[in-house]
């Protein structure tokens, strides 16, 4: 299947779809910190994996596929749920690259620059997640 | 308090620009790749590198492995749930989180502690 980009859609997408989102993710990051400082790195590290882009995500895409069927005078509660079922099925192959962002970090972290590790855990990340994509769609 | 405030703002920022892009893709299934991005890592991580040294990030990035894990588990649930049963997404989402909590948790127990 082909990759596209498709640029309405964020026209589709209100205000208040984009302040949950921020807020949902400014919240999660200052959580993660609080719990590090008050429980250590150990904890507060597992934070950093919390799945906070999924559930506004998901969320979104349920109601965009209901709005699309409903316009044509379709019931779109059915194909919105499963469109959310397929992103996240996608997040889940996304998090098999998440892990290797986390080994590269762990591994390289010490005695090379942040900025330099950052952005290769973070390449790394979209190579690993895109390769894993591309298999599970040739299987 | 400011640095609370400071990772406020650089994780809303990051989770929302890594939202957005994962907005604009197609197929559905390649824009969920976006739903698992290393947001709320890339906004943390940043500045414990600056605040606390490489140590204490490391740490972090390491119990992070769990919680990628953890986070598969999770996302396979949510996708599995919601082909299988249909509830709504907000609930299927926010309602499996104790999944995730319980198994990066548990990981963290038996293999990194």
């Amino acid at each position: 299947m082909r990759i596209q980009v498709d640029l309405s859609v964020l026209e589709q997408t209100r205000w208040y779809e984009y302040a949950t989102r921020f807020l949902f993710g400014g919240t999660i990051t200052a959580i993660a910190g609080i719990i590090a400082g008050k429980w250590g790195p150990g904890i507060g590290g597992l934070f950093l994996a919390f799945p906070a882009i999924l559930p506004a995500s998901a969320t979104l895409i349920e109601n965009h596929e209901k709005e699309k069927k409903e316009k044509l005078g379709l019931r779109g509660t059915r194909r919105g749920r499963e469109a959310a079922s397929i992103d996240a099925a996608g997040a889940a192959i996304g998090s098999i690259g998440l892990f290797i962002f986390a080994l590269l970090v762990w591994q390289f972290g010490s005695g090379h620059r942040a900025g330099i590790v950052l952005l290769g855990a973070t390449a790394a990340w979209a190579a690993v997640s895109v390769l894993c994509w591309h298999i599970r769609e040739r299987a | 308090m400011s640095q609370i405030l400071v990772r406020f703002v650089i994780g809303g920022v990051v989770v929302s620009a890594f939202a957005v892009l994962g907005d604009v893709f197609k197929p559905k299934s390649f824009a969920g790749l976006f739903g698992a991005a290393p947001s709320v890592a890339l906004a943390t991580l940043g500045l414990t590198f600056a605040i606390e040294g490489a140590a204490y990030a490391t740490t972090e990035a390491r119990s992070m492995m769990a919680g990628a894990i953890a986070f598969f588990a999770y996302a396979s649930f949510v996708s599995w749930v919601l082909m299988r049963y249909k509830p709504r997404a907000l609930w299927a989402t926010l309602g499996s989180i104790p999944l995730w909590l319980g198994t990066a948790f548990g990981l963290w127990y038996v293999w990194l502690k």
